[in-house]
Parts: structure tokens; sequence; C-alpha cells
């Protein structure tokens, strides 16, 4: 298939093709309508099978589902307790929230990288990104509301007098006020810009990568594209979890003062 | 590429999420975990603390059986002593049961001696007298010699 949608563009038709949104709207209230469509389909499936899990679950022998959500959530919790030392209904779920849904959108990935566009094309649909994750403004939806998160908490449990003290006295002391502040800003900047783009740069090579493999002849293929697939499961679950994990640092940075 | 309302969409996507996860997916995973952890931990103490009893069972046991065996070998020791006693005891009292019997035995034949002579004296007295009174019936009125008769007669 891909040789054929190849060969009748050229392949730079082709893989900008394959870069394009479906987007409906104008200006900035334009909607990148795939990006939200399989997020929320995505999220959908997977929490609502987490919620199922979690509607029966019972302290008895878990089944496998049970079982399966259990080690998930365990393995978010030990990180969430190894890093976060307060107390806070909100970061576990946070947590967990973000590593599952970052990693099904990433897993996207390994889907074929025409087969969710062909689909879309034979229903008339003329443009479709399958992969949440290699759109910004999912990645930065995600990172400016943890960075509304971190004000949040930094100034609920500081207050804005703590908050204040500690913009300008850290990391420098009294006599570098303007050095400090600077340092904050561009710190808390860096936050979010640094976790929406290390995600949405790494998906998007990613997703690259699997495009210029599928310009290849059929045979070539598998060649390149066995081992990058299997190399990106890796980087599929190490995303997932480096987003989750820089989100509790920065939270749990946010609830301890300096 | 460009940023646009997208990102606005997916924050609130993001965040509906976050609540239902909170609300509806962690509380009840966490409780049902903490609950299993809390029922293993139980289960391990409990075999822990069953595994002591037993041990303290066992020990019990062996005291209670050698408590028992100390018990009977007492009993049968004392049984023997008082059956060796209960021997002695009838030995006794049948050695003292055989004199009895033969001291009464000699007592009557005493009393069957001394009876069988009073009857002889009495035959020889009454022999006696009739031989007398054949003699002297001629010659001897009874009457004038009562007191005679009388004094012989106590005389046998």
């Amino acid at each position: 298939m891909s040789q054929n949608a190849a060969h009748e563009q050229g392949p730079s038709a082709y893989i900008t093709h394959h870069l394009t949104n479906l987007q409906g709207g104008e200006g900035f209230w334009t909607f990148n309508i795939d990006t939200l469509f399989f997020s929320a389909v995505l999220g959908l499936i997977v929490f609502g099978t987490f919620w199922l899990a979690a509607r029966k679950a019972n302290a008895g022998v878990p089944g496998g589902l049970q079982n399966f959500v259990e080690m998930v959530v365990e393995m978010v919790d030990n990180q969430v307790k190894d890093s976060f030392h307060g107390k806070s209904v909100l970061i576990a779920p946070l947590a967990l929230t973000i590593f599952v849904w970052v990693f099904v959108m990433n897993a996207m990935d390994m889907l074929p990288v025409d087969l969710l566009p062909s689909v879309a094309a034979a229903m008339g649909v003329p443009y479709l990104k399958a992969v949440p994750t290699t759109d910004l403004n999912l990645t930065f939806g995600m990172s400016l509301s943890v960075f509304f998160l971190i004000y949040f908490f930094s100034i609920k449990i500081k207050g804005i007098k703590g908050f204040a003290h500690e913009v300008m006295f850290a990391p420098f002391g009294k006599y570098l006020i303007p050095v400090n502040i600077m340092f904050r800003i561009i710190e808390d900047i860096a936050k979010p810009i640094s976790l929406a783009l290390r995600l949405f740069g790494n998906m998007y090579a990613g997703e690259m990568v699997f495009i210029l493999i599928a310009l290849l002849p059929w045979y070539m293929q598998w060649l390149l594209g066995a081992p990058w697939a299997i190399f990106h499961i890796l980087i599929i679950t190490l995303q997932a979890f480096v987003f989750m994990m820089l989100t509790i640092v920065y939270l749990s940075m946010a609830h301890e003062s300096h | 590429m460009n940023i646009n309302a997208t990102l606005i969409g997916q924050a609130i996507t993001f965040a509906i999420l976050v609540w239902f996860t909170m609300k509806f997916v962690w509380p009840p995973l966490m409780a049902a975990m903490e609950e299993r952890a809390k029922r293993i931990a139980d289960g391990l103490a409990q075999a822990e603390r069953g595994k002591h009893e037993l041990e303290l069972a066992h020990k019990r046991a062996s005291e209670v059986l050698h408590e028992a065996k100390s018990k009977a070998s007492e009993i049968i020791a004392q049984s023997e002593k008082r059956a060796s006693q209960v021997v002695e005891e009838s030995k006794g009292a049948a050695k003292e049961e055989g004199e009895r019997i033969i001291a009464a035995a000699q007592a009557e034949i005493q009393q069957e001696v001394y009876r069988a002579k009073e009857a002889l004296r009495q035959q020889v007295a009454d022999l006696a007298v009739a031989g007398a009174e054949k003699i002297l019936r001629r010659e001897i009125d009874a009457k004038a010699h009562a007191d005679l008769l009388e004094t012989i007669k106590a005389e046998l």
C-alpha cells in the first residue's frame, strides 16, 4: 500500500501528507481533529478498562485484568512514593494518568504508518495523523497543565509570600535578587517547554523514521522496520515514564521549600 | 505543527482524565491493594503464630506423655507393693483363722470329752446303784438308806 502511495505522490509529498493534521477551524481556533479524536478515544478505552478493573477490584486473588492494572498502579505508586514525600490525593492519580495515557498514545506509533490514514482515505478523510503525541498541541496541553499545577501547589503550600521569597532569595541569597529572579524565570519556562518538546521530539522523530522506512521497497522494509519498531517499544515506554517522572519531580519541588 | 486551539482541547481532555482517574480509578484500586497487603501480612503473622503454637503444643504433649509415663510406673510400683501387702495380710489372716479353728476344735473336743466323762460317770453311778439295789433290795429299805445312797451317788 505504501508503495503505491509513495509512487503516486512522490516521496516528499508522501511525507508531508503523513505529517499533516486533519484540521477544522480558522486561525488560532483551528482544531486538529485527528489529535483530539485519537487522544480522547484512547483515553476512553484505556481509562474505561482501568475503571472496569477498579470497580471490580477486591482484596482477594486478583484476576488477569485486575492483576495487570494493579501492576501498573503499583509501579506508579512506588515512583511517586520514592520522589514525593508530602501528602497529596492528586499527584499519584495524575502520574498514573500521564503514564498510561502517554503510553497508549505513543503506542499508536506501532501501527503501520499507512494503516489508519488509508482507512480514513477510504472513508473520505483527506489527512490523518494517528499518533497524538506527535502533535505539539497535545504535548504542550499536558505540559502547560502540569506547569499550572506547579504554580498552584507552590502558592498553595508556601503562600504568596513564601513563594515570592523563594523566587527572590534562592539560590544565591539576598545580594543577587535580580539574578535569582532571572534564574527562576528561565527555570520555570524551561520546565513545560522541555517537558513538551522532549515527548514531541522523540515521537515525531520516531514517526518520521517509520515514514521513511515505508518509502523503501516492500522487501527491504523489514530490515530496518523490525529493529526500529523493537527499539521504539523502549522509546514509547521510556518517554511515557520520563514525562510522568518529571511531573512528579516538579510537583514535589513545588511542595518543598528551599 | 502550529500551536492552535487544540492545545486547549487537549488540556481539557487531560484534566477530565486526571479527574476521572483521581475519582474512580485510583481509590478503589489502592484500597483493594492495601487491603490485600494487610490480609497477607495478617496471614503471615497468623502462620507464624500457628507455628509457634504448634511448637508449644508439641512441647506440652511430650511433657504430658512424660508425666503420664512416670505416673504409670509409679502406679504399677504402688500396686505391686499393695499386692504383696495383701498377700502378706491374707497369709496372716489365714494362719490366725487356722489357729482359731484349731483352738475351737480342741475346745469342743475337750467339752465332748468332759460330756462323755459325765455321761460315763452317770452311767457307772446308775449301774452301781442298780447293782446295789439288786443286792440290797431284799435287805435295804430305800427310804431308810436314802442318805447313804445319796452320798455314794455324789462320790461317784
